[in-house]
Parts: C-alpha cells; sequence; structure tokens
C-alpha cells in the first residue's frame, strides 16, 4: 500500500521535483552512482533518479487509464450479460470467449505496428485485451445480485430495470469491480512495458518501460551499467507486486466465499492476475 | 460415451472460433489506411503503373469477399502467402524460428512446472510457516518482474558466471573448421537454449507455485483429507493421493491453458537473448513491414491458443465428469 502510495506522490510531484527535462544530458553517459547523480546516469548521459521520477507518472497513467478501460469494458459487459441474462448473455459470452483466445501479446505488438506508437492507442489497446475476466467475474456477480430478495422486492413494487441496475445492483459489485480494477493496473503496466520494450511505445514520453529498452538498446550490459537496468525494473516489479497484493487483499477480503472452482480457472489466462483462493490470511 | 455431446460441442466451438480467428486474421491487417502497397512504405518512388502492377500481383484490386475467399481458400491448401522481404513463402520462413521456440519454451515450461508444483505443494502444506511466507514472496516477485528485465538482468549477472552464450542459437564457429558430431550441435543447442528457457521458467514459476499453493489449500481443507489423517494415513500418503489427485484439476487446466499463450510471451525473452525464434521472427517482420509473415505468424499463434484451450477443456472434462456446461 505505502509503496503505491509512495510512487503516486512521487509522480505527482514530479513536475516539482524536476527542474528540466528529465532526458537532458547532465553527465557522462553510464555513470556509475555517485554522490551528483545517486543513482547514475543512462546511456543519454541523463541523470537516472530524474527519469525514474519523469517516467513514473507516465507509468502510472497508463497503467490506471488502461486499467480503467479495461473495467469500464468488462463492467458494462458483465453487468448486461448478467442482469438482463438469456440472449443478451449468450452473445456477450460467446464475444467474450472469441476475445479471449486472442494471444495478447502478439496483439498488442501488431495493433501497435499497424496503428501508429502513441500513447493513447497503447491505453486503448491493452484495455480492450484485458477486459475479459472482468467481465465473467461481474457477471457471475450481478447474477446473484440479481436473484436476492430485496432486488425481487423493488422490482415487485415496480422499479424499473435503470433504477434497480444503479440503486441495487451496482453497490453491490462494485467492489469487486474496484478490486478488480487494481489488479488491472498491476497488469496494465506490466503490458506497457512489454509493448515498449520492442520498440512500439510512444517516442516523445518517458516511461520505464523505455528506460529499460533504452538499457538494452544503448548495451548498458556491454557497459557494465548496471545502475540502468536494475532501477527501472525494480520500479516497475515493485510497483506491480503492490498493485497485486492490494488487489488479491481487496478482493479477499471481499469475497471469502468466492471460490476457486470451474469458472475462474478455466478461463485463466496466462497473464491475468484474478488468482483467488487464500493468498495470506493471517 | 458418457459425455459425448459436451466433447462434440467443444470441438465444434473451437472450430467456430478458428473460423474466426482466420475472418478476424484478415480484417486486422487490410484495416491499415491505404492498402498494403501504400502503407507498406516500400513503394515511395514508385510510379503509378507499378503500384497498379503490384496491387494486381496481390490481388489487391479485387473486392474484399473475393480476397477473403482467396486467403480462406489458401489457407486450406498451407498457403500463407508470401513473405515481402525474401519472397519465400511464409511458411517456410516461419518453420525454422518455430523449430527453434518450441524446444526452448518447453524447457522452461517444464522446469518451471515441476519447481512451480513443488514448490506450490510444499508451501500449502507448511502453510503459515517461514517456509510459506518465504516462498509466497519469492513467487510473487517472480510473478511481477518484467521478462525482459529478468532476461536483462541474467545476462549481466548469470551469463558471465557461468560461461553461458547470451544470443542466437549457434556458436558462430562450430561448422566451420570441422563437421560437428550431432552430439557437439545438440550440445550447442542446448547450450544457447539454457538461458532463455531459465529466464521463462522462472518467469512462469511464480505463477504456478502460487496456484498450486491455492489449489492445494483448497483441497487439504476439504473434508475428505480430515478422514484420511484420522484414518492415520502418513503425510505423504494424504498429500499424494487425495490432496494433489484433487488439487491437480485446477492446476493442470491452468497450464494446458497457459501453454497456448507462452509462445506469444516468450516474445520479450527472445528479443533479449536474439534468441532465432517465432518471437524474434514476429519482432523483425514488423521492423521490416513485412506484414504477409505477421498475419501468418498471429495466426499460428491464435491457433495454438485455440488448440490448447480445446486441449484444457477436454482434459478438464476427463478428469472432472461433472462439468457439462
Amino acid at each position: 500500500m505505502l509503496i503505491v502510495v509512495a510512487f503516486v506522490l512521487i509522480a505527482m510531484l514530479s513536475p516539482v521535483l524536476l527542474s528540466q527535462d528529465a532526458r537532458t544530458k547532465v553527465g557522462k553517459v553510464f555513470e556509475p552512482p555517485s554522490a551528483r547523480h545517486v543513482l547514475g546516469t543512462d546511456g543519454g548521459g541523463a541523470d537516472m533518479l530524474a527519469l525514474l521520477i519523469q517516467g513514473a507518472s507516465v507509468s502510472l497513467i497508463v497503467g490506471f487509464a488502461a486499467a480503467v478501460v479495461s473495467a469500464l469494458i468488462g463492467g458494462a459487459v458483465g453487468l448486461l450479460s448478467g442482469y438482463f441474462g438469456g440472449k443478451t448473455d449468450v452473445i456477450l459470452m460467446r464475444i467474450t470467449d472469441y476475445v479471449l483466445v486472442i494471444p495478447d501479446i502478439p496483439l498488442m505488438i501488431i495493433v501497435a505496428a499497424l496503428f501508429g506508437r502513441s500513447l493513447v492507442n497503447i491505453i486503448l489497446i491493452i484495455g480492450v485485451i484485458y477486459w475479459t475476466t472482468t467481465a465473467r467475474l461481474i457477471r457471475a456477480q450481478v447474477k446473484s445480485v440479481r436473484e436476492r430478495v430485496y432486488v425481487k422486492r423493488a422490482r415487485a413494487i415496480g422499479a424499473g430495470n435503470g433504477r434497480l441496475i444503479f440503486r441495487h445492483v451496482l453497490p453491490q459489485v462494485a467492489p469487486l469491480l474496484v478490486a478488480n480494477t487494481v489488479l488491472l493496473v498491476a497488469l496494465a503496466i506490466f503490458a506497457e512495458t512489454f509493448i515498449t520494450f520492442l520498440g512500439l511505445g510512444d517516442p516523445s514520453v518517458v516511461s520505464w518501460g523505455r528506460l529499460i529498452e533504452n538499457a538494452f538498446k544503448d548495451d548498458a550490459v556491454l557497459n557494465k551499467a548496471w545502475w540502468a537496468i536494475i532501477y527501472p525494473g525494480a520500479c516497475v516489479t515493485l510497483l506491480v507486486l503492490a498493485c497485486t497484493m492490494i488487489g488479491q487483499a481487496i478482493e479477499d477480503a471481499l469475497n471469502p466465499r468466492l471460490r476457486v472452482g470451474h469458472l475462474s480457472v478455466r478461463r485463466f489466462r496466462l497473464r491475468v492476475l484474478p488468482l483467488r483462493g487464500r493468498l495470506d490470511r493471517e | 460415451m458418457r459425455g459425448a455431446d459436451y466433447v462434440v460441442k467443444r470441438i465444434a466451438f473451437a472450430l467456430i472460433t478458428v473460423f474466426i480467428a482466420i475472418t478476424l486474421n484478415f480484417v486486422l491487417f487490410r484495416a491499415i489506411r491505404g492498402d498494403a502497397v501504400d502503407a507498406l512504405g516500400r513503394c515511395r518512388q514508385c510510379t503509378a503503373a507499378f503500384k497498379a502492377y503490384s496491387r494486381h500481383e496481390l490481388g489487391l484490386d479485387k473486392s474484399r469477399w473475393a480476397q477473403y475467399r482467396i486467403y480462406v481458400v489458401g489457407l486450406f491448401r498451407g498457403n500463407l502467402g508470401s513473405s515481402l522481404r525474401t519472397e519465400k513463402p511464409v511458411t517456410t520462413e516461419l518453420w525454422d524460428p518455430i523449430k527453434n521456440t518450441i524446444p526452448m519454451v518447453a524447457l522452461g515450461t517444464f522446469f518451471s512446472i515441476v519447481f512451480g508444483i513443488a514448490a506450490g505443494v510444499l508451501s500449502a502444506w507448511r502453510r503459515g510457516t517461514a517456509l510459506d511466507k518465504t516462498n509466497l514472496y519469492v513467487s510473487l516477485g517472480f510473478y511481477s518482474m518484467p521478462p525482459q528485465w529478468l532476461g536483462l538482468l541474467v545476462v549481466l549477472y548469470v551469463a558471465g558466471w557461468l560461461a553461458l552464450p547470451t544470443s542466437g542459437i549457434k556458436d558462430p564457429i562450430l561448422g566451420i573448421l570441422s563437421s560437428p558430431s550431432t552430439m557437439q550441435v545438440i550440445a550447442d543447442r542446448l547450450k544457447h537454449m539454457v538461458l532463455p528457457a531459465a529466464t521463462l521458467g522462472l518467469v512462469l514459476y511464480g505463477e504456478y507455485a502460487l496456484v498450486a499453493r491455492s489449489a492445494m489449500l483448497e483441497t487439504l481443507g476439504e473434508d475428505y483429507v480430515l478422514t484420511a489423517r484420522a484414518k492415520g494415513l502418513s503425510n505423504w500418503e494424504i498429500v499424494r493421493t487425495h490432496g494433489l489427485r484433487n488439487a491437480m484439476l485446477p492446476i493442470v487446466t491452468l497450464v494446458a491453458l497457459s501453454l497456448g499463450y507462452i509462445i506469444g510471451g516468450a516474445i520479450t525473452i527472445e528479443y533479449v537473448f536474439s534468441y532465432p525464434g517465432i518471437g524474434l521472427a514476429i519482432v523483425e517482420a514488423i521492423d521490416q513491414r513485412d506484414y504477409p509473415v505477421l498475419q501468418g505468424a498471429f495466426l499460428l499463434l491464435t491457433l495454438s491458443v485455440i488448440l490448447f484451450n480445446l486441449v484444457a477443456d477436454l482434459l478438464y472434462f476427463k478428469l472432472d465428469p461433472r462439468v457439462t456446461t
């Protein structure tokens, strides 16, 4: 939790902390960590710490935005599917199944290659690929909520669909959606790292993924510049780890009965995080 | 046969998905603005007449439906088109990379499964202890690491230490002065495969360990395990006969499912290690704007996912016939 808050704070404060664009050359290429450049410099001579700070905001924005897009799509699909049932349900679930089948990384790569490299594109791509588990999750939840007594009573009094959805179903579903979104954030940050690493990221912004890519391209390994490699990756790992744990914790707290069972594991994607089951209850 | 209709339904579903995948593939690659000749950027100085000729040759001046039909028919004949870069058929272009990727991925996956499940089971058994907590954090850690970063770290620290090569698949000197024996060739390949496979294995290990652990935990909490204990069965017997057998179900299906995606997921690792597999082929094709190769590779990957999903479904059914939805 603290980790995420720390990163977010740093990201938000970055315009204050940095007096100039982080990419300006301030030192020798691949200078090792020293008193002047606490984390060393990268292949372009820019200060590593500044780069990390600037990259934080981009990585976080991409992560959150993509997760929100995913959650919106998935949530809407799940909601409609679970609430209306019948034909809508079947059709939507079929579509979900088909989207699930597409291998994620190749699709991201290809779409990025075909449609250009910009931040917006990346956010959209990530969002469009990962909404499926959210959809299933929400659908299951909506179905169960729909059968609850108070909803049936409200319906009997004559409440319309809209009112039922917004006032009764949604509040029950929202916490789960939030938990899932947090996990999606972790996933999105991960995905952004992939795309950028292969050279398909937005060339005008600095993000942690790009830092790793730069390290690779600039032959950091040959130069033994471990600081250019370790720090960005460690940041990504930490952030993803933190988000995962938060998401898991929220999920566990909300739904201790959500069993591993058929639904979740069968439709598991390799990189999708809903690992049900208790991770660390004590 | 019991549940025959389930099997049939699943296979039918897989076939339909294949068909949709083919269509999607077609649509995706036609969705680029301008058509293939313009967007390819290969033809900046071409005259209009040449462009028209290229279009005609590539069949782009026909209607979309006609193109689609040609594409599908071609697919059934095993024709994936020709590479724009080398003019050779896409299938030949992709065959070598596939031959390279599969052993590497298999090796990595094998290790991650073995160690992951072992770790997960141990962890579940000794739940709450230091062993469990350590394993949890280690698994989570590896799970959160971007593969390319891990790959870079491995290259940086492990490769030199173990004197293992970090790129490509062949030792450039091997075939020059003498004709290498088969054993030497195999040893050489293996040496080059180890690091990427190890990286892949580490990345996947976290996931399998976590799932194995939670699956085991659930199983061990069941009543029949309590009965087994009361009956006086030894620990090992309980874990093996009652625990593992039942926990295997989600684990196995997960493994089967993820196998389909792994090939695509190894792309970044191949990139870091310059390992000439499918992943690298895709990246190169993108660089070269070699769309037919891209299209073919993407189709192959999608097909593999569908195939493994089907395998997972059927396995699941075999292991737990109660499933019929």
